[in-house]
């Protein structure tokens, strides 16, 4: 016989003043099978936990109801108040009369009325209510980083020096990402090399960390604690061990013209053998066999080969693959720049000395192609005048993406500054939206760059870019003034908006992660949850997620890594036992609900007779991918398929309880 | 397939030598064409600065009477025309409320399926480069040929679908067919004033002076237009531009119909060449 309880709170006036609460608990009490039932002014404060578990105690309950606020929010106070007092904490059911009754609704009356309805509903429910066990998957403690740049590296290391193995996986032949093709960083412009360079070293030379560059994930399988992980080794041609990175392969490669470097944004060329650039991690070349003679000539070239010392070349080299298990993951496969050729009236392509911001980085660089000194690429010769221009792409729902790249901004300002510290005499003009400056000495910064430098900073945007007598005209608008603006100038400078990777939506699909319309990862909840992604056991780092600056993906990065040396601090991870089953004396092994699953969760299972001869193949939940929703539940058409703690039943009883 | 030919206003008056030039080198092509029985303005850019549902209806009761008439292709030289024929029938493939409302003011059945073509993708879509080369008679070797192709022919670019709204070559494209160079320069498609030329000369002025003066800095012995406002501004302004800037131009503009014609062995006299302000007789000197 079912010995209920139930509390109906007033969560001060937020619920007491549009609900009846005593009235509720009045008519809770003549309901079959209620022994007791009060109402109490905040039920999640000590006293009120307090009352829960007296009367779970003195009264033997079976059963809890409580009509409060959204299970969202205290369902885990009061199942840990419950357990406490040995009840399974799958007997306590909250009915919602906060959020969905008295934050609703103006009448109390009917509120009442309705708080009653749910009430009841929630009492007929628990009646039928099952123990439930959470479940308990075992953890691989080994975390697998996708993504070398700095996110990525920052997470790896964390993890790593928390005494966690970690696998690093890079698509380029050098770790680094973005970062590491930056000059100077804003607002401190200390040197991004400078400060990127020995984060690199450390990940390489860490005893907790594997390597593994110039590879792709391949495929990915399994759950949290359990993932197994196919890792793409992309043949470089070279034996890596005993490479010594003396650079006499590269030097002498008779492929020097033609092909571009990425690193330097197609500024300079790079040869068919190559380390992206100088300070590359590890300092191992790669052969582009796209280019490269001796792929290209069938084999007729082999200058590298000859001219290696420890002859660690070898051009028949394939690609491998890498099987790993690791327990969790970190998604941080970063950004690219929007094309730049979106803006045809900006002229990039065809004007050669409109370039995009990242160009602009390398020509500042003194690793770049001029050494540091700014050089416009058509003629060579030093601009003495810049315009840049920003939201090129950002903050344009016509042509370009509707948000804003937050970096922007901030880099466009270091780009004047530093023009104005190389160039002594030249002019700058940026053309912005707003300046968006909000971070530690960001506006101070961008100030600094107006005043102390004399950037013409113009709020409008420009129409068009034409090339007239070796000089760039830039039309535009001074919407502060109302005027027209034209400015002849040596250089124009795109602040090119972000965009996910290339490929990240494919990734996302991989690894069973949401992602929003760009192909943005999203997370698990926008605010409290910033580091998880949809799928339990995957972690989410850096620009993938959005736009951030670097500081914000150092953070992001720590914050996947102290997730995931949250999680391997426990022998065990833990499910809500809230999952679904399947009854495999009914299943007829249809797999409908295999293709309405969105988390992989079912798989096939063979049921076999004493002499192994398989009778018959039914559906299997994996407890630890499954979350819950009751996708499978519904798909059913042999209504094999039930959630635990949603059982037909207990729903059934909900709905008859309002049949009066 | 049947042809419909909607001329608008321009090719009936000012820019008469747009029509007959027209005329002309489609007898060579081979391409017969029919007038829209009854047509009416397209409402220009009056009716749209005006009141929206009649910016669509005008240009749509065109449609529609050449859509009954049983024709599938509409050629609009003038780009204003072809721009609001497009505009409306873009309009209305958006929003079926609008099409509702508009055809049912217009009384007649319509379905808004006509492909409509502006002098530049008719000559290169339904024309065709092949044919157009191999009727060049008289190659205009040694001719440097500026594109002007204003706002219209190309942008938007959602509405035109053709060409590159920015960097537009088609034109190019037929000036190098007839054995003319093409000349490249910044203001291709850089707005020429437009209709301010009636209320605004100053502005119109200073727009069409620098394209001129750029033109001119590139080396062109001409200017092709496809756009009669365009001609009007590059031409009947031209002198009063030279004053004013006290420098001198001295650009004939011709329609491209009429250079395709002259390549075709038309004389000038049949294409109506005669009737521009700036006189083109020294530059086709250079090719007779």
């Amino acid at each position: 016989m079912a010995r209920i309880g139930v509390f109906v709170c007033w969560c001060g006036s937020n619920i007491a003043g549009t609900v009846d609460v005593k009235r509720v608990a009045e008519e809770a009490a003549k309901i079959p099978g209620v022994v007791e039932a009060v109402d109490y002014k905040y039920m999640c404060s000590d006293p009120g936990q307090n009352t829960l578990r007296k009367m779970i105690k003195d009264k033997n309950l079976t059963g809890v109801v409580l009509a409060a606020c959204s299970p969202h929010m205290h369902e885990n106070t009061f199942r840990k108040a419950a357990v406490k007092e040995g009840l399974n904490p799958y007997f306590i059911e909250i009915a919602n009369i906060r959020e969905q009754v008295s934050w609703v609704h103006e009448d109390k009356e009917k509120a009442t009325e309705k708080a009653i309805d749910l009430l009841k509903m929630m009492v007929e429910k628990v009646k039928k209510n099952k123990p439930i066990e959470d479940v308990r998957v075992p953890l691989t403690k080994k975390a697998l980083v996708i993504g070398g740049g700095i996110s990525g590296i920052q997470a790896a290391l964390d993890i790593a020096n928390g005494g966690v193995e970690v696998i690093l996986v890079e698509k380029e032949p050098s770790i680094g990402g973005k970062m590491i093709q930056l000059d100077e960083t804003f607002p401190t412009l200390d040197c991004s090399s400078c400060i990127m360079t020995p984060k690199m070293v450390e990940v390489y030379q860490h005893p907790n960390i594997k390597l593994y560059t110039y590879s792709e994930l391949e495929e990915v399988s399994g759950y949290i604690g359990n993932f197994n992980v196919k890792i793409k080794k992309k043949a470089r041609s070279i034996v890596e061990k005993d490479c010594t990175g003396c650079g006499d392969c590269w030097n002498i490669c008779p492929m020097h013209k033609n092909v571009k470097s990425e690193f330097n944004v197609n500024l300079s060329e790079r040869t068919a053998i190559y380390v992206p650039f100088p300070q590359a991690v590890p300092l191992i070349p790669v052969i582009d066999r796209s280019v490269c003679l001796h792929y290209k000539k069938g084999g007729k070239c082999q200058k590298c080969y000859d001219a290696c010392g420890p002859k660690c070349i070898n051009f028949d080299l394939q690609d491998e693959i890498i099987e790993e298990k690791v327990g969790a993951i970190v998604a941080a496969t970063g950004y690219d720049l929007m094309e730049n050729s979106l803006y045809g009236e900006y002229g990039y392509g065809q004007f050669k000395d409109v370039i995009s911001g990242l160009q602009f980085e390398r020509l500042l660089s003194a690793s770049g192609p001029t050494e540091g000194v700014v050089k416009r690429p058509s003629d060579g010769k030093t601009p003495e005048t810049i315009v840049f221009i920003q939201c090129v792409g950002s903050r344009d729902p016509e042509k370009g993406v509707p948000y804003c790249s937050k970096v922007c901004c901030m880099y466009t300002a270091k780009h004047a500054k530093l023009f104005a510290h190389k160039v002594h005499g030249s002019q700058s003009y940026v053309f912005y939206i707003d300046i968006r400056a909000t971070s530690k000495g960001y506006e101070e910064f961008v100030r600094g760059t107006m005043e102390n430098e004399g950037a013409i900073y113009l709020r409008g945007r420009v129409s068009k870019i034409y090339e007239d007598n070796g000089k760039l005209i830039v039309k535009g608008a001074d919407t502060l003034s109302g005027n027209q603006v034209e400015i002849a100038a040596d250089m124009v400078v795109l602040a090119t908006g972000v965009i996910p990777k290339k490929g990240s939506d494919k990734m996302a699909q991989m690894l069973g992660i949401s992602y929003d319309k760009y192909g943005f990862y999203t997370e698990s909840h926008p605010k409290l949850r910033p580091a998880e992604s949809s799928t339990a056991g995957i972690y989410l780092a850096g620009m993938a997620q959005g736009p951030r600056d670097i500081p914000e993906s150092v953070v992001s990065g720590s914050a996947a890594a102290s997730k995931i040396l949250g999680l391997f601090s426990k022998s065990e991870y833990e499910v809500e036992g809230t999952i679904a089953s399947v009854n495999k004396t009914t299943c007829v092994g249809c797999f409908y609900c295999r293709r309405v699953c969105a988390y992989s969760a079912i798989s096939k299972e063979e049921i076999k007779d004493r002499n192994g001869n398989v009778l018959k193949v039914v559906a299997n939940v994996n407890s630890g991918l499954c979350a819950g929703c009751g996708a499978c539940v519904n798909a059913c058409f042999s209504k094999s398929i039930d959630l635990k703690g949603y059982l037909d039943e207990q729903i059934f009883a909900e709905i008859k309880s309002l049949a009066v | 397939m049947k042809l419909a030919y909607y001329p608008g206003c321009s090719l009936k008056g000012t820019s008469f030598e747009y029509e007959v030039s027209l005329l002309k080198i489609l007898e060579a092509l081979n391409i017969e064409i029919q007038e829209i029985p009854d047509w009416n303005c397209c409402g220009a850019s009056a009716a749209h600065s005006l009141n929206h549902n009649l910016s669509v209806a005008l240009p749509a009761r065109n449609l529609a009477i050449a859509e009954n008439n049983g024709f599938e292709e509409v050629l609009a030289p003038c780009a204003a025309c072809s721009s609001r024929l497009k505009t409306a029938k873009y309009e209305m493939g958006s929003d079926d409320i609008l099409k509702k409302k508009i055809t049912d003011s217009l009384e007649m059945p319509y379905s808004n399926s006509l492909n409509i073509s502006n002098m530049l993708e008719f000559l290169i879509n339904v024309a065709g480069k092949e044919k157009i080369k191999s009727l060049v008679k008289k190659p205009l070797s040694g001719l440097k040929v500026a594109s002007y192709y204003g706002c219209l022919l190309v942008r938007p670019p959602k509405v035109m679908k053709f060409d590159d709204p920015d960097r537009p070559v088609s034109m190019d494209e037929l000036v190098a067919l007839t054995g003319a160079v093409p000349v490249d320069y910044s203001y291709k498609t850089e707005c020429c004033g437009a209709i301010n030329s009636l209320s605004k000369p100053d502005v119109v002025m200073a727009l069409t002076g620098k394209i001129l003066y750029d033109i001119k800095e590139h080396g062109a012995d001409l200017v092709v237009v496809a756009c009669p406002l365009c001609h009007s501004n590059l031409d009947v302004r031209q002198r009063e531009i030279e004053r004013k800037y006290a420098e001198r131009i001295g650009l004939p503009v011709l329609f491209i119909t009429e250079l395709l014609g002259l390549a075709f062995g038309f004389s000038p006299e049949e294409l109506a060449i005669g009737g521009h302000m700036v006189t083109a007789d020294k530059v086709l000197k250079k090719i007779s």
